[in-house]
Protein backbone atom coordinates (compact mmCIF):
# COMPACT_ATOMS: atom_id res chain seq x y z
CA UNK A 1 0.00 0.00 0.00
CA UNK A 2 2.69 2.51 0.97
CA UNK A 3 4.62 1.46 -2.13
CA UNK A 4 1.68 2.42 -4.34
CA UNK A 5 1.34 5.68 -2.43
CA UNK A 6 5.03 6.45 -2.91
CA UNK A 7 4.79 5.70 -6.62
CA UNK A 8 1.72 7.85 -7.11
CA UNK A 9 2.88 10.70 -4.86
CA UNK A 10 6.66 10.81 -5.07
CA UNK A 11 6.51 14.16 -3.39
CA UNK A 12 3.27 14.80 -1.46
CA UNK A 13 4.23 18.34 -0.49
CA UNK A 14 4.86 19.28 -4.13
CA UNK A 15 1.44 17.87 -5.01
CA UNK A 16 -0.16 20.07 -2.36
CA UNK A 17 1.83 23.11 -3.46
CA UNK A 18 0.93 22.71 -7.13
CA UNK A 19 -2.75 22.34 -6.27
CA UNK A 20 -2.74 25.50 -4.18
CA UNK A 21 -0.78 27.50 -6.79
CA UNK A 22 -3.11 26.37 -9.57
CA UNK A 23 -6.16 27.35 -7.54
CA UNK A 24 -4.66 30.75 -6.76
CA UNK A 25 -3.82 31.28 -10.42
CA UNK A 26 -7.47 30.78 -11.33
CA UNK A 27 -8.36 33.58 -8.93
CA UNK A 28 -11.65 31.98 -7.92
CA UNK A 29 -12.09 28.86 -5.87
CA UNK A 30 -14.34 26.31 -7.49
CA UNK A 31 -14.44 22.55 -7.05
CA UNK A 32 -13.60 21.88 -10.70
CA UNK A 33 -10.46 23.97 -10.59
CA UNK A 34 -9.29 22.35 -7.34
CA UNK A 35 -9.77 18.93 -8.89
CA UNK A 36 -7.90 19.97 -12.02
CA UNK A 37 -5.11 21.37 -9.86
CA UNK A 38 -4.99 18.09 -7.99
CA UNK A 39 -4.69 16.21 -11.29
CA UNK A 40 -1.78 18.44 -12.31
CA UNK A 41 -0.34 18.01 -8.83
CA UNK A 42 -0.30 14.25 -9.30
CA UNK A 43 0.96 14.19 -12.89
CA UNK A 44 3.80 16.72 -12.68
CA UNK A 45 5.63 15.25 -9.65
CA UNK A 46 5.15 11.76 -11.10
CA UNK A 47 6.68 12.77 -14.45
CA UNK A 48 9.58 14.71 -12.96
CA UNK A 49 10.40 12.23 -10.17
CA UNK A 50 13.06 10.61 -12.38
CA UNK A 51 15.09 13.81 -12.47
CA UNK A 52 14.95 14.37 -8.75
CA UNK A 53 16.41 11.24 -7.21
CA UNK A 54 17.63 12.40 -3.80
CA UNK A 55 14.62 14.41 -2.77
CA UNK A 56 13.93 14.95 0.93
CA UNK A 57 11.84 12.16 2.37
CA UNK A 58 9.36 14.53 3.94
CA UNK A 59 8.68 17.91 5.40
CA UNK A 60 7.20 18.77 8.78
CA UNK A 61 4.45 21.11 7.62
CA UNK A 62 3.63 22.57 11.02
CA UNK A 63 7.27 23.41 11.71
CA UNK A 64 7.57 24.87 8.19
CA UNK A 65 4.57 27.11 8.87
CA UNK A 66 6.14 28.20 12.15
CA UNK A 67 9.41 28.93 10.33
CA UNK A 68 7.61 31.02 7.72
CA UNK A 69 6.03 33.20 10.43
CA UNK A 70 9.45 33.75 12.06
CA UNK A 71 11.04 34.59 8.70
CA UNK A 72 8.24 36.98 7.65
CA UNK A 73 8.60 38.86 10.92
CA UNK A 74 12.39 38.99 10.47
CA UNK A 75 11.99 40.31 6.92
CA UNK A 76 9.90 43.20 8.25
CA UNK A 77 12.44 44.00 10.98
CA UNK A 78 15.32 43.59 8.51
CA UNK A 79 13.80 46.05 6.11
CA UNK A 80 13.38 48.75 8.71
CA UNK A 81 16.96 48.17 9.90
CA UNK A 82 18.42 48.31 6.40
CA UNK A 83 16.32 51.34 5.47
CA UNK A 84 17.63 53.08 8.60
CA UNK A 85 21.24 52.24 7.68
CA UNK A 86 20.69 53.45 4.10
CA UNK A 87 19.26 56.76 5.23
CA UNK A 88 21.45 57.62 8.22
CA UNK A 89 24.85 55.95 8.09
CA UNK A 90 27.60 57.59 6.00
CA UNK A 91 29.63 55.35 3.70
CA UNK A 92 32.83 55.83 5.69
CA UNK A 93 31.25 54.37 8.82
CA UNK A 94 29.91 51.19 7.20
CA UNK A 95 31.69 48.02 8.27
CA UNK A 96 30.89 45.39 5.62
CA UNK A 97 32.52 41.98 6.12
CA UNK A 98 32.43 38.43 4.88
CA UNK A 99 31.09 35.86 7.33
CA UNK A 100 31.64 32.13 6.90
CA UNK A 101 28.83 29.92 8.17
CA UNK A 102 29.78 26.27 8.61
CA UNK A 103 26.82 24.12 7.55
CA UNK A 104 25.34 21.17 9.41
CA UNK A 105 22.62 20.77 6.79
CA UNK A 106 23.29 18.23 4.08
CA UNK A 107 20.30 18.32 1.70
CA UNK A 108 20.59 20.82 -1.16
CA UNK A 109 16.92 21.78 -0.67
CA UNK A 110 17.50 22.76 2.95
CA UNK A 111 20.65 24.71 2.09
CA UNK A 112 18.75 26.57 -0.63
CA UNK A 113 16.04 27.60 1.80
CA UNK A 114 18.66 28.70 4.32
CA UNK A 115 20.51 30.77 1.71
CA UNK A 116 17.27 32.43 0.60
CA UNK A 117 16.33 33.21 4.18
CA UNK A 118 19.75 34.74 4.84
CA UNK A 119 19.40 37.02 1.84
CA UNK A 120 15.99 38.27 2.95
CA UNK A 121 16.89 38.88 6.61
CA UNK A 122 18.89 41.44 8.61
CA UNK A 123 21.82 42.96 6.72
CA UNK A 124 23.07 39.74 5.16
CA UNK A 125 23.29 38.37 1.61
CA UNK A 126 24.36 34.80 0.94
CA UNK A 127 26.99 34.91 -1.77
CA UNK A 128 28.51 31.50 -2.34
CA UNK A 129 28.81 27.89 -1.26
CA UNK A 130 32.16 26.19 -0.70
CA UNK A 131 33.31 23.68 -3.29
CA UNK A 132 32.25 20.63 -1.25
CA UNK A 133 29.18 22.28 0.27
CA UNK A 134 30.38 22.45 3.88
CA UNK A 135 30.14 26.17 4.40
CA UNK A 136 28.20 29.17 3.19
CA UNK A 137 29.69 32.56 2.36
CA UNK A 138 27.61 35.44 3.68
CA UNK A 139 28.15 39.14 3.15
CA UNK A 140 27.03 41.45 5.95
CA UNK A 141 26.24 45.09 5.38
CA UNK A 142 27.23 46.51 8.72
CA UNK A 143 28.43 44.59 11.76
CA UNK A 144 31.03 44.80 14.49
CA UNK A 145 30.51 41.19 15.57
CA UNK A 146 30.83 38.66 12.71
CA UNK A 147 30.78 35.70 15.12
CA UNK A 148 27.48 36.91 16.54
CA UNK A 149 25.96 37.05 13.05
CA UNK A 150 27.15 33.51 12.35
CA UNK A 151 25.76 32.18 15.64
CA UNK A 152 22.42 33.89 15.06
CA UNK A 153 22.08 32.31 11.62
CA UNK A 154 22.96 28.92 13.02
CA UNK A 155 20.67 29.09 16.05
CA UNK A 156 17.73 30.94 14.58
CA UNK A 157 17.40 29.44 11.10
CA UNK A 158 19.59 26.41 10.62
CA UNK A 159 18.44 24.66 13.80
CA UNK A 160 14.81 25.08 12.71
CA UNK A 161 15.50 23.90 9.17
CA UNK A 162 17.21 20.78 10.50
CA UNK A 163 13.92 19.84 12.13
CA UNK A 164 11.80 20.66 9.06
CA UNK A 165 13.63 18.53 6.50
CA UNK A 166 13.67 14.85 7.38
CA UNK B 1 -20.11 52.69 2.86
CA UNK B 2 -17.93 54.08 5.64
CA UNK B 3 -16.07 50.79 5.88
CA UNK B 4 -15.21 51.11 2.21
CA UNK B 5 -13.85 54.59 2.74
CA UNK B 6 -11.72 53.42 5.68
CA UNK B 7 -10.38 50.50 3.63
CA UNK B 8 -9.51 52.82 0.76
CA UNK B 9 -7.51 54.97 3.17
CA UNK B 10 -5.75 51.88 4.52
CA UNK B 11 -4.86 50.89 0.95
CA UNK B 12 -3.54 54.39 0.42
CA UNK B 13 -1.35 54.13 3.51
CA UNK B 14 0.09 50.83 2.30
CA UNK B 15 0.73 52.42 -1.08
CA UNK B 16 2.70 55.18 0.66
CA UNK B 17 4.69 52.69 2.77
CA UNK B 18 5.54 50.66 -0.30
CA UNK B 19 6.61 53.72 -2.24
CA UNK B 20 8.83 54.89 0.63
CA UNK B 21 10.54 51.50 0.88
CA UNK B 22 11.08 51.35 -2.89
CA UNK B 23 12.55 54.86 -2.78
CA UNK B 24 14.89 53.93 0.07
CA UNK B 25 15.98 50.85 -1.87
CA UNK B 26 16.86 52.95 -4.90
CA UNK B 27 18.70 55.49 -2.73
CA UNK B 28 20.72 52.63 -1.22
CA UNK B 29 21.56 51.29 -4.66
CA UNK B 30 22.86 54.72 -5.71
CA UNK B 31 24.56 55.66 -2.47
CA UNK B 32 26.76 52.72 -1.52
CA UNK B 33 30.06 52.40 -3.30
CA UNK B 34 31.10 48.76 -2.99
CA UNK B 35 29.31 46.31 -5.35
CA UNK B 36 28.51 43.87 -2.55
CA UNK B 37 27.02 46.47 -0.20
CA UNK B 38 24.94 47.81 -3.07
CA UNK B 39 23.28 44.42 -3.29
CA UNK B 40 21.81 44.75 0.20
CA UNK B 41 19.41 47.60 -0.42
CA UNK B 42 17.37 46.21 -3.34
CA UNK B 43 17.15 42.61 -2.06
CA UNK B 44 15.56 43.51 1.24
CA UNK B 45 13.96 46.89 0.94
CA UNK B 46 12.69 46.08 -2.55
CA UNK B 47 10.78 42.98 -1.49
CA UNK B 48 8.87 44.69 1.31
CA UNK B 49 8.25 47.73 -0.87
CA UNK B 50 6.63 45.64 -3.57
CA UNK B 51 4.89 43.52 -0.91
CA UNK B 52 3.24 46.62 0.53
CA UNK B 53 2.22 47.84 -2.95
CA UNK B 54 0.64 44.47 -3.71
CA UNK B 55 -1.18 44.48 -0.37
CA UNK B 56 -2.62 47.89 -1.29
CA UNK B 57 -3.71 46.46 -4.63
CA UNK B 58 -5.37 43.51 -2.91
CA UNK B 59 -7.30 45.72 -0.46
CA UNK B 60 -8.42 47.96 -3.31
CA UNK B 61 -9.59 44.96 -5.35
CA UNK B 62 -11.67 43.68 -2.43
CA UNK B 63 -13.23 47.08 -1.81
CA UNK B 64 -14.23 47.55 -5.44
CA UNK B 65 -15.91 44.18 -5.45
CA UNK B 66 -13.77 41.87 -7.56
CA UNK B 67 -11.60 40.20 -4.94
CA UNK B 68 -8.22 39.09 -6.11
CA UNK B 69 -5.70 36.67 -4.60
CA UNK B 70 -3.17 36.75 -7.42
CA UNK B 71 -1.13 39.17 -5.35
CA UNK B 72 -0.35 36.49 -2.78
CA UNK B 73 1.15 34.39 -5.55
CA UNK B 74 3.19 37.30 -6.91
CA UNK B 75 4.50 37.97 -3.42
CA UNK B 76 5.56 34.39 -2.85
CA UNK B 77 7.27 34.13 -6.26
CA UNK B 78 9.06 37.38 -5.52
CA UNK B 79 10.27 36.14 -2.13
CA UNK B 80 11.55 32.96 -3.76
CA UNK B 81 13.29 34.60 -6.72
CA UNK B 82 14.81 37.75 -5.17
CA UNK B 83 17.53 35.84 -3.24
CA UNK B 84 18.44 33.85 -6.36
CA UNK B 85 19.09 36.90 -8.52
CA UNK B 86 21.04 38.48 -5.64
CA UNK B 87 23.07 35.29 -5.39
CA UNK B 88 23.83 35.36 -9.11
CA UNK B 89 25.02 38.97 -8.95
CA UNK B 90 27.20 38.15 -5.93
CA UNK B 91 28.69 35.17 -7.75
CA UNK B 92 29.55 37.30 -10.78
CA UNK B 93 31.34 39.81 -8.56
CA UNK B 94 33.31 37.07 -6.83
CA UNK B 95 34.17 35.44 -10.14
CA UNK B 96 35.36 38.65 -11.82
CA UNK B 97 37.16 39.78 -8.61
CA UNK B 98 35.36 43.10 -8.68
CA UNK B 99 34.78 42.89 -4.93
CA UNK B 100 36.95 42.07 -1.94
CA UNK B 101 38.11 38.47 -2.29
CA UNK B 102 36.40 36.38 0.42
CA UNK B 103 38.45 34.49 3.04
CA UNK B 104 39.01 30.77 2.61
CA UNK B 105 36.25 28.42 3.78
CA UNK B 106 36.86 26.35 6.91
CA UNK B 107 36.74 22.75 5.73
CA UNK B 108 36.87 22.80 1.95
CA UNK B 109 39.48 23.92 -0.52
CA UNK B 110 37.81 27.00 -1.96
CA UNK B 111 34.46 28.60 -2.85
CA UNK B 112 32.60 26.98 -5.68
CA UNK B 113 32.65 30.14 -7.82
CA UNK B 114 36.44 30.33 -7.55
CA UNK B 115 36.79 26.61 -8.16
CA UNK B 116 37.62 26.82 -11.88
CA UNK B 117 40.41 25.06 -13.77
CA UNK B 118 43.49 27.14 -14.47
CA UNK B 119 43.39 28.68 -17.91
CA UNK B 120 45.90 27.24 -20.31
CA UNK B 121 48.38 29.86 -21.52
CA UNK B 122 47.66 30.74 -25.12
CA UNK B 123 49.99 29.52 -27.85
CA UNK B 124 51.37 26.64 -25.81
CA UNK B 125 50.66 23.30 -27.49
CA UNK B 126 50.07 20.34 -25.22
CA UNK B 127 52.30 17.49 -26.34
CA UNK B 128 50.63 14.17 -26.62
Amino acid sequence: MSKVFNWLFPHPFLTLLLTVVWTLLQNNISAGMVVFGLILGVIIPRMTAVWWPDRPRGIRLLKLFNYMIVVLWDILVANIQVAWIVLTRPNSKLRPTWVIVPLDLKQPEAITVLAGTITLTPGTVSADLSSEGHSLLVHTLDTDDPDGVRDEIKNRYEARLKEIFL
Amino acid sequence: MTLDAVLIYIAGIWLLIGAIFALVGSIGLLRFTDPMTRLHAPTKVGTVGIGALLLAGMIHAFVTGDGSIHELLIMSFLFVTAPISANFIAKVHIHRRTCETPPKPLKDKTWSTLDVPEEKPKGVEVEA
